[in-house]
């Protein structure tokens, strides 16, 4: 075979043009890319948490655990209200007894009675699930029981879960539990029921303090999405990369 | 080929085929990677309304106010206005049929989530009017002197 030297030349510069094409250009969308680029949802369900506002009443936990059937005396809650005093001597003391189903009403905390006078700041951090844009609770669970919908609540399957308990360890914020009764994973789910009615979630509703609210992220006119956009709100363990959706208004970097 | 080759080929083959009739039964037809990709989205589509149709059980002060307008006016002009009828006299879930009476909750446990004298700096809990409950009328039910619906005025 052979070939001339301009011929060589001309084949080497067109294999170079095809091999220098990116690859992208190539790329097959999934269904699901597909799917999502002409239905997009108009929905993204965010929360926000006011901690200056939070007294500790521990209404919300009271209502999360009725509306949601998780057993009331169990140790379990889908909510959490905490107490964080950082002292004048520098140490800091927390406890959320019962998850604060019956409110903060006493002084003692953690075994101890800490007065009021000794107290350099205070505040109460009431807690839930933060339907992470990027939730390693879901990428966990081996069989599809949790998942994640279009409008970013993270839901459990309760026919599916085979309660390994993957999910519960991969939470950073210790938002899963497994429940006593139907024995799967359990948690938040921004009580869908209600929030697809149109209606507040128990949690929200059962606030005398405006401590807490829920809103579509994805509407520019909603009151918590302006919230967000305006004022300085935190998220909790953002190092964790897992873009939390629950927005904190007075994060102190005590809380954990 | 020799059937000491093609026996255990049929074997495997026959196995796959329960396998994959087994999966087809037993998987529902609307499992599968829906909106948020595989990662995230890979599950069964209809359990979504299965939470969609989840009981509502606390239905808000809206439910209560127009058969309730003698205990909804005067909370509602009054520092309580803040706190929901459910919070205190329970969810209301299907009342009057289901439950037909509300039981309320007179507890002293009940007024103290707020009104236990907790004084932290900077809180509004310090703001709140509270009271120490080991010290104060102890085992008297609040409302016996402070109406929980008309809370400025001194009893009844």
């Amino acid at each position: 075979m052979s070939i001339s030297r301009r011929d060589f030349l001309i084949s080497t510069l067109k294999i170079a043009a095809a091999s220098a094409l990116p690859l992208s250009a190539f790329k097959i969308l999934s269904p699901a890319e597909a799917r999502a680029s002409v239905e997009a949802s108009t929905v993204r369900w965010g929360f926000i948490v006011d901690t200056y506002k939070c007294v500790g009443c521990g209404f919300c936990v009271k209502a999360c655990k009725l509306e949601n059937e998780v057993p009331y005396e169990a140790p379990v809650t889908r909510t959490w209200v905490e107490r964080y005093l950082i002292l004048k001597d520098g140490r800091m003391v927390a406890d959320t007894p019962l998850g604060g189903r019956d409110g903060f009403t006493s002084l003692e905390i953690q075994e101890e009675v800490v007065k009021p006078e000794d107290v350099a700041k205070a505040f109460f951090v009431p807690k839930l699930c933060n339907q992470c844009e990027n939730p390693p609770c879901v990428q966990v669970c081996p069989v599809g029981a949790t998942y994640q919908t279009a409008d970013g609540v993270v839901l459990v399957d309760r026919t599916w879960c085979i309660g390994c308990g993957y999910c519960i360890m991969a939470c950073p914020y210790g938002v899963r539990f497994f429940h006593p009764v139907y024995k799967v994973a359990e948690k938040c789910t921004f009580c869908y029921h209600r929030i697809n009615k149109g209606m507040k979630t128990a949690c929200v509703g059962a606030c005398p303090f405006g401590a807490r609210q829920i809103g579509n992220l994805k509407d520019p006119n909603d009151p918590v999405t302006k919230t967000i956009m305006t004022q300085r709100v935190a998220v909790l363990k953002d190092e964790y990369g897992t873009k939390p959706q629950v927005y904190y208004i007075g994060l102190d970097e005590n809380v954990r | 080929m020799s059937s000491h080759v093609l026996r255990p080929l049929w074997v495997v083959i026959i196995i796959v085929i329960l396998i994959l009739g087994a999966r087809f039964i037993i998987v529902p037809p609307d499992f599968g990677i829906q909106e948020r990709g595989f990662m995230y989205g890979y599950h069964r589509k209809s359990n979504e309304d299965d939470w969609k149709a989840f009981k509502v059980k606390y239905r808000t002060r809206k439910y209560c106010k127009d058969c309730h307008p003698d205990k909804y006016e005067p909370i509602m002009s009054s520092k309580h206005r803040i706190i929901q009828c459910e919070n205190c006299h329970g969810p209301a879930v299907d009342h009057p049929e289901d439950p037909p009476k509300l039981v309320v909750d007179k507890s002293r446990s009940l007024c103290i989530r707020c009104h236990a004298r907790l004084r932290y700096p900077g809180t509004e809990r310090a703001k709140i009017k509270g009271i120490d409950p080991e010290e104060h009328n102890t085992g008297m039910e609040c409302s016996m002197c402070h109406n929980p619906h008309k809370p400025d005025m001194e009893g009844w």
